[in-house]
């Protein structure tokens, strides 16, 4: 039951901070529930017990790729909402339809639940160690991991090259 | 049941977060005494017997001064940030053990608040928080050198961290685990202090300690000769309080972290000679807490001492030198690990 409280409260939560993100008019407030809505859903992870993922969610997100987002929006001023524009490359059509199709999809999977409830084992409660993470990406995972790792590189590679013109 | 999950907790809770609190007011006494003396000079000697009593008086006027908002200031975020760099240099202290389990009153008491099994990360986590109430001080006072002062601030700290958790990397695989009660266990059954093992990471830990805790000689973000008074320069009563607290209660995290991780936490000095054990008389928590206070009067020490970097030198440091270093220790930390 408190499982379940928990959840419910958190799940509003993030979805609040979430809808806060976009309506919100002031860019760098808007950043600001963005922290919010990465510490909520860090704290669904260690509701769940994996306290690996819910340390490096806070680590990686809020306190690393949020603070480069602040930056950023610090930098490019600022309170002024921005002038109407229409961006003549806006795709409205294709964006509804991508939306569509994710939309689809998790009512899919929720429906699929719903129907077949998955296996809850007994082995789930240790789930979130960290052995258990990194035995899993180092083996079962390996290939979707050095994927990842080089897509990283590239992109490393490719802030290199634009911020130094001649190298 | 009920004593042991509520009110021993809590009870823990206050003691740590009072303990914190006033030492902090007493490192600032402690800070403006240890310069003096390096410089001859007597420090504060008015309030009570050789100044003891400044702190309280420091607290008070700073509780009764008035607080300022500036006009142009973003009222909501100018309010919150004091409080963003605040909380998370408190709450890293529910990891930090101060000793191991002990008797109390016919009870087994652990002297930490919790041992996570990731607390390592956890402590790091936090404290990548808190750059947040930094960033957001200078951007919400809405003036120049605040502004600036928190682009610096933050740059540095993120600079730093990159170095400061590759350390703890291979802090990580030399103990095996990320439990901070596991690690002082760690360096109790391998007899020795991981000091000793690790100097390279100690050194990089320590730089990267003063430099994310902005302070001497890596302290840019308050420049007073080119910033005015830094992030905070807009603040004032009570809400400046709050960021002077999270400062010193961060130099107090850093040293803790550190003295965990290299001094052996709460263990007593050389613990593979056996012919010293009569150092086992004084309580562990004690020797946690003298070997924490050698890492302050440290910062002291340095802060009075070195000049100020300069702000390309401090970046090129970090990057340069001190992230190279860290990794290549991870590496051979792990070849070690693997070969030996």
């Amino acid at each position: 039951m408190a499982d379940v409280i928990t959840f419910y409260t958190l799940a509003a939560l993030i979805l609040i901070f979430g809808l806060l993100v976009v309506t919100t008019r002031n860019t760098v407030h808007s950043v600001l529930f963005l922290v919010a809505d990465f510490l909520a859903v860090a704290m669904l992870y260690a509701s769940m017990n994996s306290l690996f993922v819910a340390a490096i969610q806070v680590l990686v997100y809020a306190g690393g790729i949020v603070v480069l987002y602040l930056f950023v929006v610090m930098l490019v001023n600022l309170k002024r909402p921005p002038e109407e524009v229409r961006d003549p490359a806006r795709q409205t059509g294709l964006g509804g339809v991508l939306a569509g199709v994710v939309l689809a999809e998790l009512a899919l999977i929720a429906v699929a639940n719903a129907l077949d409830p998955p296996a809850t084992d007994a082995a789930s409660s240790t789930a979130g160690l960290t052995e258990q993470v990194g035995l899993a990406l180092y083996t079962d995972y390996l290939i979707p991991f050095e994927v990842a790792s080089v897509l990283l590189l590239v992109a490393m590679v490719g802030a290199i090259v634009l911020a130094r013109r001649e190298l | 049941m009920m004593v042991d999950q509520v009110v021993i907790p809590a009870l823990k809770i206050l003691i740590v977060l009072n303990a914190v609190l006033v030492g902090v007011t007493f490192m600032v006494l402690l800070e403006r005494k240890v310069i003096a003396w390096t410089q001859a000079r007597l420090g504060p000697m008015r309030v009570g017997p050789y100044g003891v009593l400044q702190p309280i008086a420091d607290v008070v006027k700073l509780m009764t001064k008035e607080d300022i908002t500036p006009v142009k200031a973003d009222r909501w975020v100018f309010s919150v940030a004091p409080l963003i760099a605040l909380i998370p240099a408190l709450i890293v202290f529910a990891v930090i053990p101060f000793g191991p389990e002990v008797s109390l009153f016919g009870r087994q008491v652990a002297l930490y608040i919790t041992d996570l099994n990731v607390g390592l990360l956890y402590v790091v986590s936090v404290a990548s928080i808190g750059v947040y109430g930094i960033i957001l001080a200078g951007w919400a006072s809405n003036s120049k050198f605040p502004l600036l002062a928190s682009l610096r601030a933050s740059a540095q700290l993120i600079s730093y961290e990159v170095a400061v958790t590759m350390t703890l990397v291979s802090m990580i695989v030399s103990a095996g685990t990320l439990s901070m009660v596991g690690i002082v266990n760690a360096q109790e059954s391998q007899q020795v202090w991981y000091l000793f093992v690790q100097p390279l990471a100690f050194f990089i830990f320590f730089v990267g300690g003063l430099a994310e805790t902005n302070r001497a000689p890596f302290d840019m973000p308050e420049a007073e000769q080119e910033l005015t008074g830094g992030f905070h320069t807009e603040y004032s009563g009570m809400r400046f309080a709050l960021f002077f607290l999270a400062e010193y209660a961060n130099m107090i995290v850093v040293s803790a972290v550190a003295t965990t991780l290299f001094l052996g936490g709460w263990l007593r000095p050389f613990p593979n000679v056996a012919a010293l054990s009569f150092l086992d008389l004084v309580p562990a928590w004690c020797w946690f807490l003298a070997k924490t206070f050698v890492f302050l009067y440290i910062f002291l020490w340095v802060r009075a001492t070195l000049p100020r970097y300069r702000y390309d030198q401090l970046m090129r440091l970090g990057w340069k030198v001190l992230i190279p270093l860290a990794i290549a220790n991870v590496v051979v930390s792990g070849l070690v690990k693997v070969l030996l």
